[in-house]
């Protein structure tokens, strides 16, 4: 479904991404983990041409994204949805203005379906009777499941999630994970998500790559990646730093 | 050799990096005008961001162009009297206002007002990623943002110069007729007499001009901002400074074009 070749990216001369490839099959959910600053999240906008790579190609189902332009571009990303990592739900509406956003947009459909709509994926993300309150009267995980019914309700064949648990409580972390175990049961999306979430991805991702110095230096099943012998990879999953001298202290 | 080398080295990368924001700020101007005729137009945007950009503008103009007719009044009496020229206080508050200080001040004060707004505005939904959540979902920034303002204030700009053109005739007048004597026949057929159409052609040509200004600048900034909340009170400060240098700028370049037309 998605190829990502040799992808390289730098900023103002410093490289970020030095060669990055993965494969994502159709209905499989790949996580990417690594340390923070590893350009995980440069990764996914580069996939949605959010940012141009500096070189590499991306494949959707066998056809390169790299040069599209103008309304083949926007082709291919009505077919991708994007959840950023705070939600950029836009703050001057409401959330229900937010979720009908992309309907009345890009939809002719009638007023009465887009309300219907709206008020299914309110009721499915648990948000309803939510739908009037602006983004910063809600909390940060009622933001996110705003942001994924946005996401949603467009129905797209590719989901991009960027760190979509950052700065909730476990218990929300859990909430939003089965939210997109549903979201990929019921609407059979491919989904790229980007997580910090160890030990809670190996239980969400089909696969999962690990992006370490600007190369993907591991990717596997959650148990192959638990069980890796990378060092870098044992040391992320352990959650260990590297060792530091502290104090006279190794 | 290499300490010798390193000022014009220093000097062409700032030239370099200059030309290469110009051009980027011209490429930013071309798309808005593009997107400004391709279909839909989002005229419910366009209407809010004329209340936005004009009508909440309104009193501030108000309150500017009355001050500025009333020193004028004082000013160009003050010196029409040492050639026993005061009939002509009319005319000259007018032509000055019309031509000149009606257009500029009143582009100087939108853009305090609503320029700065508008780049925090822009920088704000850009640092939180609300401008890639529109692309990502294939809608174009330019369309949803841009040219919503750009036409607001092409329409805004020339109302309100005509307020303050209004206003400030008017405190030349309380100032010249009410306090200092001058009859009101005098003020107001001198006025008749000397301003024309040409004048206000050209004030209504600077206005739009401006109006084109503060947009351009201030959604160029707001869409350029760096990060975080220095990032945007950066573009913020800059996009003023930027903006309202322009003008004046722009402004000696028109004047130098229409004064021969």
């Amino acid at each position: 479904m998605i190829e990502v070749k040799n992808i390289y990216k730098s900023f103002g001369g410093q490289a970020v991404l030095k060669g990055v490839s993965f494969t994502v099959e159709k209905g499989e959910i790949f996580a990417v983990i690594g340390g923070s600053g590893q350009g995980k999240s440069v990764l996914l906008k580069v996939i949605m041409r959010l940012l141009e790579a500096d070189s590499g190609d991306i494949l959707i189902d066998g056809k390169s994204i790299r040069d599209l332009k103008g309304q083949a571009l926007y082709k291919m990303r009505d077919r991708v949805g994007y959840l950023f990592q705070g939600g950029a739900l836009f703050d001057s509406m409401t959330i229900y203005d937010n979720i009908a956003f992309p309907l009345r947009e890009k939809t002719k459909i009638s007023k009465k379906e887009i309300n219907a709509r709206v008020e299914e994926e309110l009721q499915k993300v648990g948000l309803s009777g939510m739908g009037h309150k602006y983004p910063e009267e809600v909390s940060g995980g009622m933001k996110k499941r705003a942001a994924f019914a946005r996401v949603l309700v467009m129905r797209p064949e590719v989901v991009l999630f960027d760190e979509p648990t950052t700065g909730l409580d476990p218990i929300l972390v859990d909430s939003v994970h089965k939210l997109i175990l549903w979201g990929k049961k019921t609407y059979g999306f491919t989904a790229v998500m980007v997580s910090h979430e160890i030990p809670e991805i190996f239980g969400v991702a089909d696969r999962i790559g690990m992006l370490s110095g600007g190369v993907m230096v591991e990717t596997g099943t959650p148990d192959e990646i638990r069980n890796s012998r990378v060092p870098e990879v044992r040391r992320f999953v352990r959650g260990l730093s590297e060792e530091v001298s502290v104090g006279g202290m190794a | 050799m290499d300490y010798i080398l390193a000022i014009p080295r220093g000097i062409g990368a700032a030239v370099l990096s200059v030309l290469r924001e110009m051009g980027d700020m011209f490429l930013f101007l071309a798309r808005t005008v593009y997107w400004t005729f391709i279909p839909p137009l989002k005229i419910n945007r366009v209407i809010r961001q004329i209340g936005f950009i004009g009508a909440r503008s309104t009193a501030l103009i108000v309150l500017t162009g009355a001050f500025t007719g009333m020193i004028l009044g004082l000013q160009i009496y003050y010196t029409l009297q040492k050639f026993g020229a005061e009939a002509y206080l009319g005319p000259a508050i007018a032509l000055s206002v019309i031509r000149e200080l009606g257009p500029v001040l009143a582009a100087l004060m939108i853009i305090g007002r609503a320029g700065s707004a508008l780049s925090a505005e822009i920088g704000i939904m850009r640092i939180t990623e609300q401008v890639d959540a529109l692309e990502s979902m294939s809608l174009s920034p330019f369309r949803y943002l841009m040219v919503p303002n750009m036409l607001a204030a092409l329409i805004s700009f020339p109302l309100l110069g005509a307020i303050f053109n209004v206003v400030a005739i008017y405190g030349g007048y309380l100032i010249g007729v009410k306090l200092l004597g001058l009859s009101p026949g005098t003020y107001f057929s001198g006025i008749k007499d000397f301003v024309g159409f040409k004048d206000i052609r050209d004030g209504i040509i600077k206005s739009l001009c401006f109006g084109v200004i503060m947009i351009w600048i201030s959604c160029y900034k707001g869409y350029k901002t760096g990060h975080g909340a220095e990032g945007v009170s950066r573009a913020t400060t800059s996009s003023v400074v930027m903006a309202s240098t322009l003008v004046l700028v722009w402004d000696y370049f028109l004047n130098s074009v229409m004064l021969n037309f």
